[in-house]
């Protein structure tokens, strides 16, 4: 094969122009997301169907879904290095990949999303301490450089790279740094997605997105750290098991799967529990303002059957299925409970941004509904595009699963 | 600096002398002619588009006149014309925070405690539009265009306010480059105190009703301390916390009640265009 030597020993890769042409297909999606990308930034935010009832959209909704999904990362780091449980050796590379991807996504989208890009820097430069956003980004960025450095040692561990003393020793030494490397990962993670769960509940003038809470952090800070928890090991099972179908053979053993899938059960059920008691915590403080609860959900699409979607459907169906171990260990069960998990989880994003803002505040406000555009959507699907070819080319030269040769001899 | 500051609810902090600047209009008197809406426009230099001209959503108003409806049949309908400038949150007890101001992750937005006015700084907004999730009265608007004029009308804009660029936040400033204007003029003349005539926004005297009163509303001097103290008098979503400093007077029971509680409580039945 042309790269041969670049593939890591003892493995199976398909052909080189097999690779090549799937790698070239994928520029289709990333190119039509590039020229919507360069149309917002080209033409301004006009380009999309934001406006100013909707400030936020699509967008930032996938940025804090995609950034509790990559929530495995740090996630799995802390149960491998903290925790210390060994067996997760064999996925925790592959979550790190994800991380880096979903991370990477996020503040792409960010820079898109900002009126004036090229201003972006004031976040950092004239930083405002009370403000949520302001903590997001800053987590986020340190958090992103955590990742890099968690993914270089696994670059430097390419066939070709590994031969040479320096980037062998350093890859080393880094591996020897990791328990402290994924604390520092855990400690700004948990951060920023509380952050994140921070930037809807301090929304004092929005009383669907408004809660109470500890101190100067309101109870979605804690429901998003928990909930990214219980989300991001489902995410990274659930991309392992797409990787594992195109690349037609195992890649990790069922038992490693299981137990992230048993904890992620495990932390889904709490967080449904959580979620219930802050929704009917909630339900007493609209009340206690005058408003009926019922108005909040007298618009369609937003009627009650979003609750009833996000906190069963989407919540605890897939925590009992993951929590069961014998729905856990048949493995479609087990898929669909991931699928179930994450677009639960996204959909929660969804409602603290998008229908916190659709639910009209004054009395005489109007109900206006939102529809992302093409624009909208392509650029919020690059980085999954974007994200296949990094996941093909990482899978294709370097050593991320451990137990790949030993499940696949040949 | 002869003149000492008047002996109301004002006080001394830091430095400098506290005002509250503030509004009360009389929606008995509001006639719905958008005198208000043009004037500010014109004061503040906002860019209009031929084609969004009545888009709401994308349009920028930082004066917007609601059309408000008891939902009534003939003969029982009434309506009732609502304008609202920005709110100039100051917010008290536990949110004792502007609901847009603390929000902001790049301080392009402030709140003056010396003059009780929120305003925004447009070369340090980059245009995240945190602070519009944030303000429930959906008073800052983002410039979604370029700021564009029909030709020739460039040289009608006004020189004390810079026109803003796209992609950030704008929104009521209650006309604050005319704060600055009476204050210089008071200092040359060796005053420190502004007189209520000399600081008035360009949608008061523009309302041919004289709906809208400006003032400070710590100033027993000035209209707006008694106009806001009377039995008719309320706020738009009180009970939210965010302690405007736009008051509104009305007879009607049902216009007082449309407006100072949210999502349809009391105001059930209350429609708007």
């Amino acid at each position: 094969m042309f790269d041969s030597a670049l593939i890591p020993k003892g493995v199976k890769r398909c052909s080189f122009a097999k690779f090549f042409i799937w790698v070239l297909i994928l520029h289709i999606p990333v190119l039509i997301g590039t020229v919507a990308a360069i149309l917002c930034w080209g033409l301004a935010l006009n380009q999309t169907y934001l406006n100013n009832n909707f400030p936020f959209g699509l967008w930032i909704a996938a940025d804090l879904g995609i950034i509790a999904l990559g929530g495995g990362a740090f996630f799995t780091g802390f149960l491998r290095y903290v925790i210390n449980i060994k067996e997760l050796k064999n996925i925790v590379n592959y979550a790190v990949v994800i991380g880096v991807i979903c991370y990477a996504a996020a503040q792409g989208i960010l820079a898109i999303d900002i009126g004036q890009p090229i201003r972006g820097w004031f976040i950092f430069w004239h930083a405002n301490v009370h403000s949520m956003l302001t903590e997001v980004a800053f987590c986020i960025m340190a958090y992103f450089m955590v990742l890099c450095v968690e993914y270089l040692p696994l670059l430097l561990e390419n066939r070709q790279i590994f031969k040479f003393s320096v980037p062998r020793s350093f890859a080393h030494h880094l591996h020897e740094a990791m328990p402290t490397i994924a604390a520092i990962g855990v400690f700004l993670s948990c951060f920023h997605q509380g952050s994140l769960g921070g930037v809807a509940g301090v929304l004092y003038g929005r009383p669907f997105a408004y809660r109470e809470g500890f101190l100067v952090w309101p109870w979605t800070f804690f429901l998003f750290i928990l909930s990214a928890m219980a989300c991001g090991p489902c995410f990274t099972i659930l991309i392992t098991k797409i990787t594992e179908f195109f690349a037609k053979k195992k890649l990790v053993k069922k038992s490693v799967v299981g137990i992230l899938a048993k904890i992620s059960g495990g932390l889904t059920t709490l967080y449904v529990l959580l979620k219930i008691i802050d929704t009917l915590g909630w339900f007493g403080l609209v009340k206690e303002a005058g408003a009926p609860v019922k108005s909040f959900y007298a618009n369609q699409p937003y009627g009650w059957w979003v609750l009833v979607m996000e906190v069963i459907i989407l919540g605890a169906i897939p925590a009992l299925l993951l929590l069961n171990k014998k729905t856990r260990e048949n493995e479609p069960i087990l898929i669909l409970a991931c699928v179930l998990n994450c677009a639960g989880i996204v959909m929660n994003r969804w409602i603290m941004t998008v229908q916190a803002l659709a639910i009209p505040v004054m009395p005489f406000d109007k109900f206006v509904s939102y529809h992302p555009n093409w624009v909208e959507w392509a650029t919020t699907l690059l980085p999954l595009w974007v994200g296949a070819i990094v996941i093909m080319l990482s899978y294709r030269y370097l050593p991320i699963f451990p137990q790949e040769r030993e499940l696949n001899p040949y | 600096m002869k003149d000492a500051h008047h002996k109301g609810e004002g006080h001394q902090e830091g430095h400098g002398t506290v005002y509250k600047y503030g509004m009360v209009i009389n929606l008995d008197k509001c006639t719905g002619c958008g005198a208000c809406m043009v004037a500010c426009m014109a004061e503040n230099n906002i860019p209009f588009r031929k084609e969004d001209t009545n888009d709401r959503l994308t349009q920028n108003f930082w004066m917007r006149v609601y059309k408000i409806s008891n939902g009534g049949s003939f003969p029982d309908n009434d309506i009732c014309y609502l304008p609202r400038p920005c709110m100039h949150c100051e917010g008290h007890g536990h949110h004792n925070r502007t609901p847009c101001v603390t929000v902001c992750p790049a301080v392009a937005t402030d709140y003056n405690h010396e003059t009780g006015i929120v305003s925004q700084i447009y070369t340090r907004c980059f245009g995240c539009r945190y602070c519009m999730a944030a303000c429930p009265y959906h008073v800052r608007v983002f410039n979604w265009w370029d700021p564009k004029w029909p030709e020739g009308m460039e040289e009608y804009l006004n020189p004390d306010v810079s026109p803003r660029m796209r992609g950030v936040v704008e929104k009521c400033s209650f006309c604050f480059h005319r704060l600055q204007r009476a204050r210089n003029k008071a200092y040359s003349e060796d005053r420190r105190e502004v007189h209520e005539d000399e600081y008035q926004t360009a949608c008061t005297q523009a309302c041919p009703a004289g709906a809208i009163t400006f003032g400070d509303l710590t100033n027993p001097e000035h209209k707006v301390y008694e106009l806001k103290k009377t039995p008719n008098a309320f706020r738009l979503l009180e009970v939210l916390g965010t302690n405007p400093k736009v008051y509104y007077t009305s007879s009607r029971a049902w216009v007082r009640k449309a407006a100072d509680v949210y999502v349809g409580k009391e105001g059930s039945g209350v429609t708007h265009t």
